[in-house]
């Protein structure tokens, strides 16, 4: 009876994935998602679920267990959500597949832009931007009488004034948690100031006059935070905004949306974005850009590649996007942007322009470098110089362990 | 017993131990010792992503593994490269240099040292307070009532069936910048309270929360082992006018013993792996334990780096760590064997 009872409600969960409302077509190879589990790809890929035979998993670790289980003869995933962080370990494997036929086959609504190409073969479609960009309560500013902050210092500036007006806890809020946040905000603030990450010969360039700025400047915004800042990740920041608690910070594009979401956010409609501040006049915005798209996994049969392609391009069309207009800055075609999109575009199009995280090997063991080193300078234990010799030793051995020096 | 009943009892536990022990401890010791990378090849590649409205398109020497055109797989070299490792992890060079210019707080900017120094300090503060406060549990339950032991030993129990993870999740919850704790403190006293701004605040707040989970089984050992104290021996002593604290010290403290070895070996081995406070406080900027840094090296970064040989040499030297602790109450526990066989 018992037994009767689960066979029935496992046969009644597979009808409810292989319900096919708002899909062109009805999928019939079964196939199988990994990506990160923000707004974005739930949208993406519960469109994708409406084609049928289709199982997403949503998981903001996919980073450690995407590199492995795409490695699998056959791999354990079909279709893998990445960023220009996270691709450099399949790209350098040779896990994904180049995807030329198949965007020839079906993507006809796809942008040129989406297109990640690399040697001239497109390995990746991306579906969506994101930046860190200067989110910040445009009533308080407003009845403080400041401007809204283009340049790191104008930042400080409003910031002081906050501080003394007294409306909100801390004035500024930062991603500032040890380990990669911590070391995301120096590669953000490090370019800003000019400098290069890398030397021709691999060696990392970080000590340098561009590092003890980018330090500096990282320091200063230490006496506007919150004091247990080298805890906060996003998502914290995120709630001291909608809790009214900050009122600056340089966040994730990916974020703005929550600020109006009405069941978790107190400020709803106060929150206005701006481009990422630079760090010195006339300079490039201090912060990095990334994507995040899809690709295919290489170690699949052609039938099922085929099939993963044309359901990911069932979840990247117009409709998608029409119905989750707010969920992300969309590269796809009837994107509208909105006021929320206003900061990150701003930052995109700025000129001299943020360059990209750097997808290479090298950027991901200089970010752990950074990572471990940084939070011993924050909490004031070592000096600036002394820290970014200690960035470099770090570097030097984990970069000749991987073989890259 | 006859040596085949005893065989048939022991070898699958015997079994077990050399395939999930033994084996992956002898492939991280030889792991330790060895570096496996990719072999690196440079290429010209030009990369496009997307700006907003247009593709940038950049051309650049990237530095990449080779893909081995037979198995799809990248190439990989492996050497024997003796103590290196270890001198990544231990970073000797610094440590003399550093005892030699007579900075001795240069030592802690070192990872393995930091970690080292939190470690140890962690396991023998909690040491005492984890066995202090289990044998009082222990004597108030065993003086309580008959019909209140019961539900005081249930209460009591409660910290030890936590998950470790949970547990220092609540506590991190209870007392980060707006958790309840610190907002009522911070309305009582009137002072801004932030836990996890400074070392010294985390550190009190694992060393509390270690006490906490772990004196409910210090207390269940003594519990029992009070049970089985000679009530003759403790009536002479009353007659002969020991005090209460003299009863403790000459009767119950000694009669214990072995259980307090015990429990202290439990708890050095538990202790120096400390893990999920560091995690669950999120205070790597302040505290690292050893075990973390195994972690830390494990994990790979975006680009799939992982440092597997100078996590091999930090589990090895976590490993020494662990025997060179346990040398002392395992001697005692030896001696008192050898005693009880004459």
């Amino acid at each position: 009876m018992y037994l009767k009872k689960l066979a029935l409600a496992g046969a009644v969960s597979l009808l409810g994935t292989s319900a096919f409302a708002a899909c062109s077509y009805e999928n019939t190879v079964p196939l199988k998602s990994l990506t990160a589990g923000f707004e974005a790809w739930k949208a993406v890929t519960d469109a994708m679920a409406e084609c049928g035979n289709f199982q997403a998993e949503l998981d903001q670790e996919f980073r450690t267990k995407q590199p492995a289980a795409f490695e699998a003869n056959p791999s354990l995933y079909h279709i893998g959500g990445v960023s220009n962080g996270t691709i450099t370990p399949l790209l350098n494997a040779g896990t994904i597949r180049p995807l030329d036929d198949l965007v020839a086959k079906y993507g006809a609504n796809l942008q040129p832009n989406q297109l990640i190409k690399v040697d001239g073969k497109t390995m990746a479609i991306a579906m969506m931007v994101n930046t860190q960009h200067l989110m910040y309560r445009s009533d308080i500013l407003a009845d403080l009488g400041i401007d809204t902050p283009t340049s790191w210092d104008e930042v400080f500036a409003a910031a002081d004034v906050i501080a003394k007006a007294g409306v909100v806890d801390y004035p500024i809020g930062a991603t500032m948690k040890s380990g990669w946040n911590l070391a995301q905000e120096f590669v953000n603030m490090y370019p800003g100031f000019g400098g290069t990450f890398f030397n021709a010969d691999n060696t990392t360039a970080v000590n340098s006059e561009a590092g003890m700025n980018a330090l500096a400047t990282m320091q200063k915004t230490l006496a506007y935070t919150d004091p247990e800042v080298l805890v906060s990740d996003s998502t914290y920041v995120q709630q001291q905004f909608q809790q009214g608690k900050i009122a600056m910070a340089n966040l994730w594009a990916s974020r703005a949306g929550a600020m109006n979401d009405e069941s978790e956010s107190s400020v709803v409609g106060k929150v206005a974005m701006a481009g990422a501040p630079v760090a010195v006049e006339g300079g490039a915005p201090a912060t990095t850009l990334w994507w995040d798209g899809i690709v295919i996994a290489a170690n699949i049969t052609d039938e099922e590649a085929d099939a993963a392609f044309r359901l990911a391009m069932e979840g990247l069309d117009e409709d998608m996007v029409t119905a989750n207009n707010e969920a992300a800055i969309w590269l796809i075609n009837g994107y509208v942007p909105g006021d929320l999109a206003k900061g990150a575009i701003e930052t995109a199009t700025a000129s001299p322009s943020a360059p990209p995280y750097p997808s290479t090997t090298q950027m991901g063991l200089l970010h752990t470098a950074l990572g471990n080193e940084l939070p011993a300078f924050l909490t004031g234990e070592r000096d600036a110089a002394a820290t970014l010799q200690a960035i470099e030793e770090a570097y030097t051995t984990s970069a000749k362990e991987a073989g890259v020096l | 017993m006859k040596f085949k009943t005893f065989a048939a009892f022991v070898g699958p536990s015997v079994f077990m131990m050399l395939l999930f022990i033994a084996a992956p401890l002898i492939s991280v010791f030889i792991q330790s010792f060895q570096i496996t990378q990719p072999v690196m090849q440079q290429i010209e590649v030009e990369t496009c992503t997307p700006g907003f409205l247009t593709q940038t398109c950049t051309t650049e020497v990237k530095t990449v593994p080779i893909i081995d055109e037979v198995t799809g797989k990248t190439q990989t070299t492996t050497a024997w490269v003796g103590f290196q490792s270890y001198q990544n992890v231990l970073q000797m060079d610094k440590f003399w240099e550093a005892i030699g210019s007579g900075q001795w707080r240069d030592i802690l900017q070192i990872d393995f040292w930091k970690a080292l120094r939190f470690t140890l300090m962690f396991t023998l503060v909690t040491l005492p307070l984890v066995i202090g406060v289990g044998l009082m549990i222990a004597l108030a339950v065993n003086n309580a009532a008959k019909s209140l032991r019961g539900p005081v030993i249930f209460v009591s129990l409660l910290p030890f069936i936590i998950t470790p993870v949970i547990g220092s999740l609540s506590i991190y919850w209870l007392f980060v910048g707006d958790g309840i704790l610190t907002a009522t403190l911070e309305r009582w006293t009137g002072q801004d309270i932030a836990m996890f701004a400074q070392a010294w605040t985390i550190e009190l707040l694992m060393y509390f929360y270690r006490v906490w989970h772990v004196a409910p089984f210090a207390f269940v050992i003594f519990y029992a082992g009070l049970q089985t104290v000679n009530m003759d021996t403790l009536e002479s002593a009353i007659i002969d006018g020991a005090s209460r604290f003299e009863r403790l010290r000459y009767v119950i403290v000694p009669h214990l013993m072995p259980l307090i070895i015990f429990i202290a070996l439990i708890h050095l081995m538990d202790c120096y792996r400390v893990f999920d406070e560091i995690i669950g406080f999120r205070s790597q900027a302040h505290v690292i334990s050893l075990q973390w840094l195994t972690f830390d090296f494990l994990t790979p970064d975006d680009a799939g780096n992982r440092a597997i040989s100078r996590a091999a040499a930090s589990a090895m030297l976590t490993m020494v760590g662990i025997v060179v602790l346990l040398i002392l109450p395992l001697r005692r526990t030896w001696r008192d064997h050898k005693g009880g066989a004459h």
